[in-house]
């Protein structure tokens, strides 16, 4: 069983800060579709569709048959290890600075006994070979899939593993910045947090004139400190950037106003304003405050920043017109989210975006159920966060619109141009 | 069908531009110095080298085709081959079958490649689309990675010691001791190799080659040919190669020499009793190993019985990688891939530098390369014996 993490020491202030490094980034295109299918916490092999043969390393064609019909199907990762080694020498700067590092071979179950053999990743826990392991697909800090093979049991411990740890992003020890605590999500958020180990739980209060009981029953919690940010006011997100910015490990942008209506509902843009300048001028300030910083900390030892969480919609994949304006900001906050993940992934920081389906609060009170939990978000964020994957979509709306999107976007909208969903 | 024999090809004139660490030149220099040599070792002009075989990793981005400009060379025969440790063979089988059927009468077989300080490093990542892929990502160990696996696999397997492994790289320094170019040339004991630091377990310092600059070279033409430039030359009696052996293996414990090593001996018309040296292709001494039982000098697990019970060195029994090996002398790229071979053609035509073997008279020179993904894919043997 791995040793358990230990609460890490401050930091030395004049010890030099481990720069980042990335592990090898470098895919060939047939081989993203593993990438693909990890940043949603699944593992899938190349299956292909003639002749049934699981493929790997990936590949253009089937090494059986020849068939160009390769399709990634999800696996069971069931397999033997056959053989293992630990390095004590790289070539990559990564790998250099966490020497030794454990690998094996392992042969995947097959009902024809052809298995392929699979190098991966071992966590601590997994034995000598021979021994029965199973494979997972996770996302390395290149954002690249590495497959890893794990203990066939949970063992005690399992996430401290440091060589596993290099691929989750577990709040466990780590400080986050929760940007807003004043709705039930924020709360829920903070109180998911706080279950799961951080070290440290900053929660953003805009506008502090206004009650917030809530907010108050968080203060009970040891770990947590009430901080002032408005995500609409650029002194504001600087000034706790200037404060937190080099502690702050984890973000989880809760920040959102969300108010029903499209285009025809109202006869100015204020509102749709305002929706934009939290969605997503907000992110755009925090990511411009507190981005830098992250990256510079992205290898900052066994507590390193980690994380950004984007609390979206899944409005965002396609308008809802009934709540047109929301949508829009959501969409925009997607796009931005998507070169904040180039660039934070360039030192290792992963982006972790939430698209939720509709959560149960005032703003969706004419929504028809099923609605969210603000509880069930805060577990899936919390979720993303030990699991290393870069998107989520919560709940079954969300699991619905997202296999529609997948399948034809433009039926997608024709469906939600004629209120069929 | 009975596949026609090498007879009537004479392979002569086996250069070794000497080794260095690290080379600020391109493969271009390496390889025109081996070609320069093998012309004026023949003593015939340039234009008089009609067809050239040409292997380098550290080439690009030009190819065989781009060296002939680069060279002047104007060739009616031209082949590139890029299969690393099994170059040489697979080089002398294509020049052999070239000459036989007159589309070449001279043909120079030539590998090199240039060990700039970084030159090792970038060549990983890229080195193939699985490694990309599938092994660089996990650990960036390198060939050691993939070789510490087979070894660890094997070691289990077959109950292989490291102290076996010790006894062959142990022999091959001795024998590199007599060799002149050999880029170590300090004796190596059985306990420096145990001691050593582990770089990828179970591999040790010891077991890995160095990366180093250098290129091999040699001749094939006809025996007439090489009788009429008074060149002393050894023969073919036989020749094989083999590609992605066995995929279906989980680990590499077998290597494609078995698939053809009947017909292999069958076509020589000699035994491995008959064998008076080897090279194997030794970029990691559980290869050796596995060439010694996969060629059928002793039964498959019986390996760590048959290192024990020989010596290897130049003066005992079974002489292998008698100039040291890569393992001593140290590995030029794609010429690791030649090394053996041109020892052999120099062992065969008494043109030993220092280190003969005594009465040779038939040599086995065995090739292994290309680790694609998580094994060495081409796999190829000759046995060539004394010329007439």
């Amino acid at each position: 069983m791995a040793n358990p993490l230990n609460r890490p020491s401050r930091k030395n202030p004049i010890v030099k800060t481990r720069l980042p490094t990335l592990p090898p980034t470098t895919r060939g295109r047939f081989a993203l579709g593993l990438t693909a299918a990890a940043t949603e916490g699944r593992f899938e092999l190349q299956v292909c569709a003639d002749c049934g043969a699981v493929q790997y390393p990936p590949r253009e064609a089937c090494n059986q048959c020849l068939s160009v019909e390769l399709k990634w199907t999800p696996q069971s990762g069931a397999g033997e290890l056959i053989a293992t080694t630990v390095l004590h020498h790289s070539n990559d700067l990564f790998y250099r600075d966490r020497m030794p590092w454990r690998i094996g071979m392992v042969r995947l179950d097959a009902a024809n006994d052809k298995g392929p053999s699979v190098v991966a990743h071992l966590h601590g826990d997994v034995g000598e070979a021979p021994s029965r392991v199973r494979l997972t697909a996770r996302l390395d800090r290149s954002g690249q899939a590495v497959i890893y093979a794990l203990p066939e049991k949970e063992t005690p411990n399992m996430a401290d593993d440091p060589q596993y740890r290099e691929t989750t992003c577990d709040p466990k020890f780590r400080k986050v910045l929760v940007t807003d605590g004043k709705t039930a999500l924020g709360q829920a958020v903070v109180k998911a947090l706080a279950a799961a180990g951080a070290d440290l739980i900053w929660v953003g209060q805009a506008e502090p004139w206004k009650m917030s009981p809530g907010l108050d029953k968080l203060r009970e919690f040891p770990q947590v400190a009430i901080v002032p940010l408005d995500v609409t006011d650029a002194d504001s997100v600087n000034k706790l950037a200037a404060e937190i910015g080099g502690k702050v490990d984890i973000v989880v942008n809760t920040a959102e106003l969300h108010r029903s209506g499209g285009i025809g509902d109202r006869d100015n843009t204020d509102t749709a304003r305002r929706e934009m300048d939290v969605n997503y001028f907000g992110l755009l300030r925090l990511g411009q405050s507190f981005g830098g910083a992250m990256k510079f900390r992205a290898a900052d030892g066994q507590s390193s920043a980690v994380a950004w969480v984007n609390l979206l919609s899944i409005y965002a994949l396609s308008n809802f017109a009934p709540h047109g304006t929301y949508s829009a900001s959501k969409a925009a906050a997607l796009s931005l989210s998507q070169c904040l993940r180039t660039e934070l992934g360039a030192a290792g920081v992963r982006v972790i975006n939430v698209f939720p389906g509709p959560i149960d609060d005032e703003w969706n009170q004419l929504l028809p159920p099923p609605k969210l939990g603000a509880s069930v978000v805060a577990s899936a964020i919390v979720k993303a966060l030990k699991d290393g994957v870069e998107d989520v979509y919560p709940g079954d709306v969300a699991q619905e619109w997202l296999t529609k999107y997948r399948e034809n976007p433009k039926v997608l909208e024709l469906e939600l141009r004629g209120g069929g969903m | 069908m009975k596949r026609k024999d090498y007879s009537g090809i004479a392979v002569a004139v086996p250069v070794t531009i000497p080794y260095v660490r690290y080379s600020t030149h391109e493969a271009h220099w390496w390889l025109a110095r081996v070609l320069r040599e093998l012309i004026q070792g023949a003593g015939i002009k340039k234009s008089d080298i009609d067809g050239l075989c040409v292997s380098s990793f550290s080439l690009v981005p030009d190819t065989a085709v781009g060296l002939m400009q680069h060279l002047g060379m104007s060739p009616r025969w031209l082949d590139h081959i890029p299969m690393g440790g099994a170059s040489g063979v697979v080089a002398m089988r294509r020049a052999a079958r070239a000459v036989q059927a007159g589309d070449a009468s001279i043909v120079a077989c030539i590998a090199g490649d240039t060990n700039h300080v970084a030159s090792f490093r970038l060549m990983l990542g890229g080195f193939s689309a699985f490694a990309r892929d599938a092994t660089f990502p996990y650990g960036a160990g390198g060939p050691n990675g993939s070789f510490a696996m087979i070894t660890d696999a094997y070691m289990r397997r077959y109950n292989v010691k490291r102290e076996d492994f010790a006894k062959l790289c142990v022999a091959q320094r001795d024998n590199a001791l007599k060799f002149p170019h050999a880029l170590f040339k300090k004796p190596l004991t059985i306990e420096e190799y145990m001691n050593a630091r582990p770089i990828a377990d179970p591999l040790h310092l010891f077991d890995c080659v160095m990366p180093c600059a250098g290129a091999e070279g040699y001749l094939v033409m006809s025996a007439e040919k090489a009788a009429e430039l008074g060149l002393k030359s050894a023969r073919i009696l036989s020749t094989i190669e083999r590609h992605n052996a066995m995929p279906d293996d989980p680990m590499q414990l077998t290597g494609g020499w078995v698939l053809d090593r009947d017909e292999f001996y069958g076509m020589a018309g000699v035994t491995t009793k008959d064998i008076d040296f080897i090279q194997t292709y030794d970029d990691y001494p559980v290869i050796a190993l596995m060439q010694m039982e996969d060629l059928g000098f002793c039964a498959k697990g019986e390996g760590s019985a048959f290192v024990q019970s020989n010596s290897f060195t130049l003066d005992g029994t079974l002489p292998a990688n008698t100039s040291g090996g890569q393992l001593s002398v140290g590995q030029a790229g794609a010429a690791g891939g030649y090394i053996g071979m041109v020892e052999t053609i120099r062992q065969l035509t008494g043109q030993a530098l220092g280190n003969p073997v005594p009465d040779a008279e038939i040599g086995l020179v065995s090739g292994f390369g290309m680790i694609n993904y998580d094994r060495g894919i081409c796999t190829g043997a000759a046995i060539l014996a004394k010329g007439d």
